[in-house]
């Protein structure tokens, strides 16, 4: 019987999509944030006007999208990862023959289920209690595979490198779930339409991927005359793809560059 | 026949003082060999750069007949490690752990019969998570040898054990060495450990080797001086001699064939290895 890397890989994923759905409370806190949020704030913002025959709520369904993608990617990966190094699991495999890249595409498909668990998680509240329209138009699910492509590769890239912050795995649920909690208020998911937030921290909002990633989920979503709710007043689809991308890159060298297999205090 | 570890000279060095000073090992094959010391000594250190963990500042290390800082993916089939405090794979079964390490080999033994060696085959459906710490470190010898190692790296494998598994333990470990010649690199600081199941023993203290030899000879214990101690007439006497059988035979013409309360002792293991340390501070 020889070893292949695909096969290896595969067990990986195997393995990692049975612990994270057998381990139940973290689990439902990864997807049920937000939907538990889109139901609450959806029922304020239900009674509101965001342009003429468009009520808030939908702009919040489609946004919080990105939020679910932030929840499952960078969260769940971030906190993962430490779990991973504290626990013995990357010591372990660096001690038996496995190509490292075998752990990492583990990682990758667990993101991936549970990234299009959640938006099908979110898009059904979306629907059935604020009425979300489904496209039908083809170029508009084009939109939602590269929107959802990019930033899926993106926040789980951050979120691996987020995962050498914390010191242990009770310090990463803070460290991890606070500046992401902000990061979601300023990038307007929490807030419909995003141009009442104040505009410094619309800018702020602006430098980081999770307002561009809502954006282009709402442009997929909404029809086009909620383009002018967006700051731009257009969808600005050039631009989220350049920011998403730019974020993928950092992301992506910012990995390479402090990914550790090893704890500190075994450092 | 090769030695599965040789190592000559070897140095490592943490914040400009060395953690591990020209350490010398030779480990034969099918050997189980005890490396013992305080904590600070530099076990871990040696046994991480042995185990590829780690590099090395300074000597030669060959095991298994490679370099392990330069050796192929592949050697790694040749070596098996029971880690210290792992607690992953928790909402896994112990069978479907055995069965995921088991895929990494090309070889592996097979899965009921590693789990059956190390005594989990009631427990084989339950997760990992909810056994005891006992039970929990027989996962991880199943899953150091289900690769069929050449080299088993057991790191304080009994540490928080009761009394009953450790000796559990220690058989499993004895029948690994006996069925499968596997060579066992074993770090403990319980020096009953050692005595129950090293072949040879090295002490490691301020990163040197202070003694090399089997637990019996270790540090010249066997022909150190023995206390003969007795009583005679209602009193405890006690004497230290290095021709103990002469003090004995001469008591024995003096008190008659009986001698009351008779005890021949020489050093314990326990008595030479705090010798050996206590040399080096």
């Amino acid at each position: 019987m020889t070893v292949s890397p695909v096969g290896l890989s595969a067990a990986r994923a195997g393995v990692e999509l049975r612990q994270f759905f057998r381990e139940r409370t973290a689990m439902i806190f990864t997807f049920a944030l937000p939907v538990v949020l889109l139901t609450l704030l959806g029922s304020i913002f239900d009674k509101q006007v965001a342009v003429a025959g468009i009520p808030s709520s939908q702009l919040l369904a489609a946004g919080m999208i990105a939020g679910g993608i932030g929840s499952t990617c960078f969260v769940n990966l971030a906190t993962s990862i430490v779990s991973d190094r504290e626990d013995g699991t990357l010591k372990r495999l660096r001690g038996v023959p496995m190509p490292p890249i075998a752990y990492f595409i583990g990682k990758i498909v667990l993101v991936l289920v549970t990234a299009v668990a959640e938006v099908i998680l979110v898009l059904a509240v979306g629907a059935t209690f604020f009425d979300l329209p489904l496209p039908d138009d083809p170029r508009r699910w084009l939109t939602f595979g590269w929107v959802f492509l990019l930033g899926v590769t993106g926040c789980a890239l951050l979120g691996a490198a987020m995962s050498s912050v914390p010191r242990s795995v009770r310090g990463a649920a803070p460290i991890v779930n606070l500046p992401f909690l902000v990061l979601q208020f300023v990038s307007g998911i929490f807030i419909v339409p995003i141009t009442n937030l104040p505009e410094p921290l619309q800018q702020i909002g602006a430098l980081f991927p999770l307002k561009w990633m809502a954006q282009g989920f709402r442009s997929v979503f909404l029809p086009d005359a909620a383009a002018a709710t967006e700051p731009a007043g257009t969808w600005e689809h050039g631009r989220i793809a350049v920011v998403l991308a730019v974020w993928c890159l950092g992301g992506l060298i910012l990995c390479l560059t402090t990914f550790r297999w090893q704890g500190r205090k075994d450092g | 026949m090769t030695d599965a570890v040789r190592v000559r000279g070897l140095r490592k060095i943490y914040h400009g003082r060395p953690a591990v000073d020209g350490v010398d090992l030779d480990i034969a094959d099918g050997e189980i060999f005890a490396l013992l010391g305080p904590n600070g000594a530099g076990k871990t250190t040696t046994v991480e750069i042995l185990e590829g963990f780690r590099k090395r500042d300074g000597g030669e290390v060959s095991v298994l007949g490679a370099d392990p800082q330069r050796a192929p993916r592949s050697w790694r089939y040749g070596i098996g490690l029971v880690l210290q405090n792992a607690s992953d794979m928790a909402d896994m079964t112990v069978a479907e752990t055995v069965r995921h390490f088991a895929r990494y080999y090309p070889d592996p033994r097979p899965v009921d019969e590693v789990i059956d060696l190390v005594g989990l085959t009631e427990k084989a459906g339950r997760k990992v998570r909810t056994l005891s710490g006992g039970q929990r470190r027989r996962v991880d010898v199943a899953i150091g040898v289900i690769g069929r190692p050449r080299l088993l790296f057991l790191d304080e494998p009994t540490t928080g054990f009761d009394p009953e598994a450790r000796r559990q333990f220690w058989a499993l470990t004895r029948t690994l060495s006996a069925q499968d010649g596997t060579t066992i690199l074993l770090t403990t600081h319980y020096l009953d450990e050692v005595e129950a199941l090293a072949h040879r023993v090295a002490v490691l203290s301020g990163g040197r080797i202070r003694a090399t030899g089997t637990p019996r000879d270790l540090g010249g214990r066997d022909t150190a001086e023995a206390t003969v101690s007795w009583i005679e007439d209602g009193e405890h006497r006690s004497t230290t001699t290095a021709k103990p059988t002469g003090v004995v035979s001469e008591l024995a013409d003096r008190l008659g064939d009986e001698i009351p309360g008779l005890l021949v002792t020489r050093p314990s293991l326990e008595d030479t290895y705090l010798d050996l340390i206590g040399s080096s501070r």
